[in-house]
């Protein structure tokens, strides 16, 4: 299995799939309802001008989050 | 054409069925309001869920034989388990958990056809309560330009409930919708998902306690126990029912048992979720066209980019701020004219006393100085209405987020802090859109400090006095009017950081939401909500502020001179004037006599009032031209000949003026949004105490210093 870093660590246009969840709690439980699920591919579309929060993109929709959040998901670079 | 017996049954016997209540529920920017706006046209009735500022829509459609149904239209939820107080009313009133709200019989669940899978979470959610449910696909042409084609006779039969494809924006589907939704009987879901076998017996468990002991309808009861082991610090709101400690017991070993065991239940529950939601989106949902960047992304490239993401942002406020500004001045100028022009009628064709007075200075003038809000109201709520339906919003939101949290805020507190500069009334009313009620409560609290205008009168009146000369030079005026927004704009971040970090002290707030593709706006809806949030200023803050409009009128019409007074002697005898000899003692410290005490008395009722109210002092004509006052002023002195508008006392005004709470149209519109007087009270008294702090440490420090 590929080396996993952290969704906030993500390249814009870079695409990953999300492999861990580093934090229970309700942001984490906010973001698994949104869609963002262990498996569940993501692309980093962009990050606002002042580089916090990120957009991305998953499941045909876009998904805005701040770094902190992104900190505590652990994403799998796909190629 | 034939009708289905069903429907033909319904018309052949009206009384049999009861007209059923309907809740419309969906997921943010899903065309929730358009349908509902589509389904009810104007018969909608809005109000409020008593103890939360949480807004209650009522509506009344009519099936295709004249039927009426009721529609609740609930607030947009991406989930049950409830992250803001509006989440938390669509979850209670489907649970029932409200007693200001009858349970809805049946669910209008509506979904974007472009986002199925995220947004059938929340219909998998509501699936669970037992209710029939009718599930609306919107925003099908929208899906077929994307490529997708959303097979909705596939999803029927995966689901077992009626589906109805719809283009709510054009009324495309609207007449198979009410056909549905007069149905007389409706099919339950085939509904069967499988819930983690570790967390099965703790559903069971809850679900049976809250049979026996919050007495749930097993179903309902079943759907309360799988949200609430999502739901894990949920939150709460007013005027929802609390759960029986038992029940409350059960939940928490349950969940000491599995943090012991290391499971994470909240999230293998959304798993489970999301795997049925899978299977139906796989068969249900076909890709046919290309995925190449959509319109959105383009357009975005551009908006939030990092250096165009300001040119537009900037671009975007400055044309509303512009807007509430000068769009608003003419038809504030037109009710100041009529006011005063049925004022004067009144004045001719009643007999002269008290009863003439009152309706003519107090009720006439109050109820024009209420209405004179409205210009503003509506056209910033025009323009909020165009951000949020064409999605601009959330992208302004997206952008300001980094700088806003820097005092503990979101982005969406941006435009409401902004558009207090106009006023503070339509800024604290456009709160409505930050979820989280600390960061609503913070952004309520510091928006009256951003320099209104109605402190502009004040300030260019205390510029004029300030400088020597009948002419202010244009770059004095500009630089010390900088300078007065800049200290309100500091003082509000300031405030804000403050509260957030003492008072309100909280989790920072969450920012997990949808960037929603740009769409183009739909004129009817704006427009509809536009006058629903000026019906709803007037209805709610109109009263409270005329009443205390009469009441500072009272102050300074009595008691009354003898006669052939002038308007000077008898406000310097009038209760006002009295206050203001009071007031002198706490507001010499900082250079001002009862005469300016009596002008920012009179400033309650809104600030410019303090212009006219010194020309009636000190005797000088002020309405077309300040120069009169002006000069009167600096005549003005104090008993021992001092001159009392020295340029550090018109200064030091000008600091009070910027700091302290003194709009009791503010404070009526804080009490209605807060629902108490505990905060509009609070905040009159931190920022008139700022003010005098402030103005006392410039006086003194400027008399020491020899100004």
């Amino acid at each position: 299995m590929a080396a996993t870093i952290k969704l906030s660590e993500l390249a814009i246009g870079a695409s990953a799939v999300v492999r861990e969840f580093l934090k229970t709690g309700s942001a984490s439980i906010r973001l698994r309802e949104m869609g963002l699920l262990i498996g569940t591919r993501v692309t980093l579309v962009r990050t606002a001008p002042l580089g916090d929060p990120l957009e991305l993109k998953l499941r045909g929709y876009n998904l805005t989050l701040r770094k902190t959040e992104a900190d505590t998901v652990l994403v799998e670079l796909t190629t | 054409m034939a009708l289905p017996a069903h429907i033909s049954s319904t018309v052949a016997n009206p009384s049999s069925a009861r007209t059923p209540i309907y809740a419309l529920v969906g997921n943010p920017n899903c065309g929730k309001t358009t349908l509902f706006n589509a389904l009810t046209g104007l018969k909608q009735k809005v109000g409020n869920y008593p103890g939360v500022t949480v807004e209650k829509k009522i509506g009344t459609a009519y099936s295709q034989h004249g039927q009426p149904i009721t529609v609740i239209d609930l607030p947009g939820a991406y989930s049950l388990a409830a992250r803001s107080p509006d989440e938390a009313v669509t979850r209670d009133v489907l649970l029932g958990r409200r007693a200001d709200t009858a349970q809805p019989d049946r669910i209008l669940c509506i979904v974007d056809a472009t986002n199925l899978e995220r947004n059938l979470y929340l219909l998998h959610q509501i699936l669970d309560l037992g209710r029939p449910v009718i599930l609306v696909v919107n925003m099908m042409d929208l899906a077929a330009a994307a490529g997708l084609t959303v097979r909705i006779s596939r999803l029927e039969q995966a689901l077992g409930i009626p589906v109805i494809a719809c283009e709510a924006v054009n009324g495309k589907g609207l007449i198979e919708l009410k056909v549905a939704m007069s149905r007389p009987d409706l099919p339950l879901a085939r509904h069967a998902w499988d819930v983690p076998a570790a967390i099965a017996p703790a559903v069971t468990e809850l679900q049976a306690s809250l049979v026996s002991h919050d007495r749930k309808a097993p179903f309902l009861a079943r759907a309360e126990a799988l949200l609430l082991l999502t739901d894990q610090d949920s939150v709460r709101v007013a005027g929802s029912t609390p759960l029986h400690a038992r029940t409350e017991e059960i939940l928490r070993s349950w969940q000491k048992y599995w943090e012991g065991e290391g499971t994470d239940w909240a999230g293998a529950l959304v798993n489970s979720r999301y795997d049925a939601i899978g299977r139906i989106a796989a068969d249900v949902i076909l890709q046919t066209g290309e995925t190449g960047p959509t319109a959105s992304d383009k357009i975005d490239a551009v908006v939030t980019d990092s250096v165009w993401g300001w040119a537009v942002l900037g671009a975007v406020m400055t044309l509303l701020f512009i807007s509430i500004f000068t769009l608003a001045e003419p038809p504030m100028n037109w009710i100041d004219d009529q006011t005063a022009v049925f004022a004067n009628w009144v004045q001719r064709v009643m007999p002269e006393g008290d009863l003439r007075d009152l309706i003519t200075t107090g009720v006439i003038a109050g109820v024009g100085g209420v209405i004179k809000f409205l210009p503003q109201i509506l056209i910033l709520f025009f323009f909020i209405g165009l951000l949020e339906s064409t999605g601009y919003m959330a992208r302004a939101a997206f952008i300001m987020d980094r700088l806003m949290s820097r005092v503990g805020l979101n982005g969406k507190s941006f435009i409401p802090l902004l558009s207090s500069h106009a006023c503070a009334i339509p800024g604290i009313m456009a709160t409505r859109t930050i979820e989280d009620p600390k960061d609503r409560l913070v952004t309520i609290l510091v928006a009256p400090l951003m320099s209104c205008s109605a402190r502009l009168p004040v300030y260019l009146l205390m510029i004029a006095a300030l400088v020597p000369g009948d002419r202010v030079p244009l770059l004095t005026k500009v630089s010390v009017m900088i300078l007065m927004y800049a200290l309100g704009t500091l003082g509000a971040f300031g405030f804000a950081w403050l509260f957030k970090r003492t008072l309100l002290k909280g989790a920072p707030p969450l920012m997990i939401m949808e960037l929603p593709p740009y769409r183009l706006p739909r004129v009817k809806d704006v427009a509809l909500n536009m006058l629903e949030r000026g019906a709803l200023f007037l209805r709610r803050a109109g009263t409270l502020i005329l009443g205390i409009s009469i009441i500072l009128w009272f102050l300074s019409a009595y008691p009354k001179a003898p006669a052939g007074a002038t308007d000077q002697q008898q406000l310097a005898q009038s209760f006002a004037g009295r206050a203001g000899h009071l007031l002198e003692p706490a507001i010499k410290p900082l250079g001002f006599d009862w005469q300016i005490g009596i002008g920012l008395i009179s400033s309650f009722a809104a600030r410019e009032v303090f212009v006219s109210t010194m020309g009636v002092v000190f005797n000088a004509d002020a309405t077309d031209d300040i120069a009169p006052l002006r000069h009167a002023m600096l005549a003005a002195k104090w008993p021992d000949g001092r001159p009392l508008f020295t340029p550090l006392v018109c200064f030091t005004l000008m600091i009070f003026y910027v700091f302290a709470m003194q709009c009791v149209s503010t404070i009526a519109i804080v009490k209605r949004e807060t629902n108490s007087w505990k905060w509009p009270l609070f905040q009159t008294a931190y920022m008139t105490g700022t003010a005098w702090i402030l103005s006392f440490m410039v006086y003194q420090t400027g008399t020491a210093l020899g100004f």
